[in-house]
């Protein structure tokens, strides 16, 4: 996956590299910036069985600010956080593997470098039987609950 | 090919009082450009027509999105359309003297007041979530309809109501005014849709076209009319899994 521009990036800007699953290094750069979620929106994304985004509706275009061409056909990682700590996101292949669903509270990274949290639901697309790809559904979290996990992302971040 | 079996009609029950002449008038529209034998029969609430459609008693049904999942998945209906432009939207609303102005001022114990209209209830749950409630802190009171919501909201049984956007707006003014909206939703893929049981599998073209074509025919404007919607849109299959899984990602 192609780094962050910092060019895209509007205010001071943090540097960091992440190392993506299946996908290497990745350099992108962050600014404090929180956008809150719109209101009665759901950000609503498809991916393949690897992750690769094929279908993003307006609600997810606008908030990560990228076109959505952009955004089809990347990994949904492009939207990883560097604060979001590898162990936020356990279970979550298992869990949809075994036909479960998975829930959890992610902050996203947005184009130009700003974030926004989200609380994001993941299934599976079973057809004919078989796991064809995921659907992905986030909305809008509690401002209490948002805090808990900033709380605990820095304590599992600090302990990688 | 038309055929001497008697099908069964059914609409979801949230479809508004003054609609059910216009369902007769669609069924009576149906029969004459298909020329099948189909009775409309309605029920009161859910529970009767879900209790009526395990019993294999139903054919073909305007059916409530919270319950396409159970009809497609489990008994193999087959999604034929959609009405055009009208997607299930939710409206959250309070008393207008309340001092909530927006959902996150909500507070534990709050009293919920709402209909039996499963999809709308499911996304109005969801819409509270900012203000961390729950079913665990909240109460809910169950009315008939959104008529008999707006009124005992105003006399202060609840603190806020879950309203189809659709009936929300059709209040009259008086009532609006004293009505305070929250929060309303935007999600634009979560519609009501016709389907039809695989006992009529060999007719699914034949109800197709003819409700995709219902705009050019002599009467279909008038039919449309009678029901409040626009037209219909044709609805794959994926189309209908797609909004299964959607709403499956917001039952929790």
């Amino acid at each position: 996956m192609d780094d962050m521009n910092p060019a895209d990036i509007q205010g001071d800007m943090q540097e960091h590299t992440l190392n993506l699953y299946e996908c290497g290094p990745r350099k992108v750069y962050t600014v404090d910036r929180e956008i809150p979620f719109p209101e009665g929106k759901l950000i609503v994304s498809l991916t393949d069985t690897k992750g690769i985004i094929t279908h993003a509706n307006r609600a997810f275009v606008e908030m990560s600010g990228y076109e959505e061409d952009e955004l089809i056909g990347q990994e949904h990682s492009i939207l990883r956080h560097p604060d979001m700590p590898a162990a936020a996101f356990k279970g979550l292949w298992d869990d949809l593997a075994a036909g479960k669903k998975w829930h959890g509270y992610v902050k996203n990274l947005r184009k130009d470098g700003a974030y926004y949290w989200v609380y994001a639901t993941v299934v599976a697309n079973v057809r004919q039987g078989k796991v064809v790809g995921y659907t992905s559904v986030r909305r809008k979290p509690s401002r209490k609950k948002i805090n808990e996990c900033i709380t605990l992302y820095k304590e599992l971040k600090d302990a990688e | 090919m038309p055929n001497n079996r008697k099908y069964n009609l059914t609409v979801s029950p949230d479809f508004k009082p003054d609609r059910i002449a216009g369902w007769y008038i669609f069924n009576t529209w149906l029969q004459k450009k298909t020329g099948l034998d189909i009775h409309l029969e309605l029920y009161d609430n859910f529970e009767e027509q879900r209790s009526a459609i395990r019993n294999q008693q139903i054919d073909l049904i305007y059916a409530n999105p919270f319950d396409t999942a159970m009809l497609v998945r489990e008994l193999d209906f087959k999604a034929l359309v959609k009405p055009a432009d009208k997607a299930d939207e939710a409206v959250i609303v309070c008393c207008e003297d309340n001092p909530a102005n927006c959902i996150e001022d909500l507070r534990e114990g709050c009293r919920i007041i709402a209909t039996d209209d499963p999809d709308i209830n499911m996304i109005g749950m969801r819409m509270i979530e900012p203000a961390d409630l729950d079913d665990s802190n909240t109460t809910t009171t169950q009315v008939a309809n959104y008529v008999v919501l707006a009124k005992r909201l105003i006399s202060g049984d609840a603190d806020i109501g879950f309203f189809l956007k659709e009936a929300y707006d059709d209040l009259t003014n008086i009532t609006k005014r004293r009505l305070k909206v929250l929060v309303t939703s935007q999600i634009s893929v979560i519609y009501h849709s016709v389907l039809a049981a695989p006992s009529l599998a060999d007719q699914y073209e034949s109800l197709s076209q003819a409700l995709l074509n219902i705009n050019t025919d002599a009467k279909g404007p008038g039919v449309l009319d009678a029901l409040g919607i626009k037209g219909f849109e044709a609805m794959s299959e994926e189309d209908a899994e797609f909004m299964i899984d959607l709403m499956e990602t917001l039952r929790d």
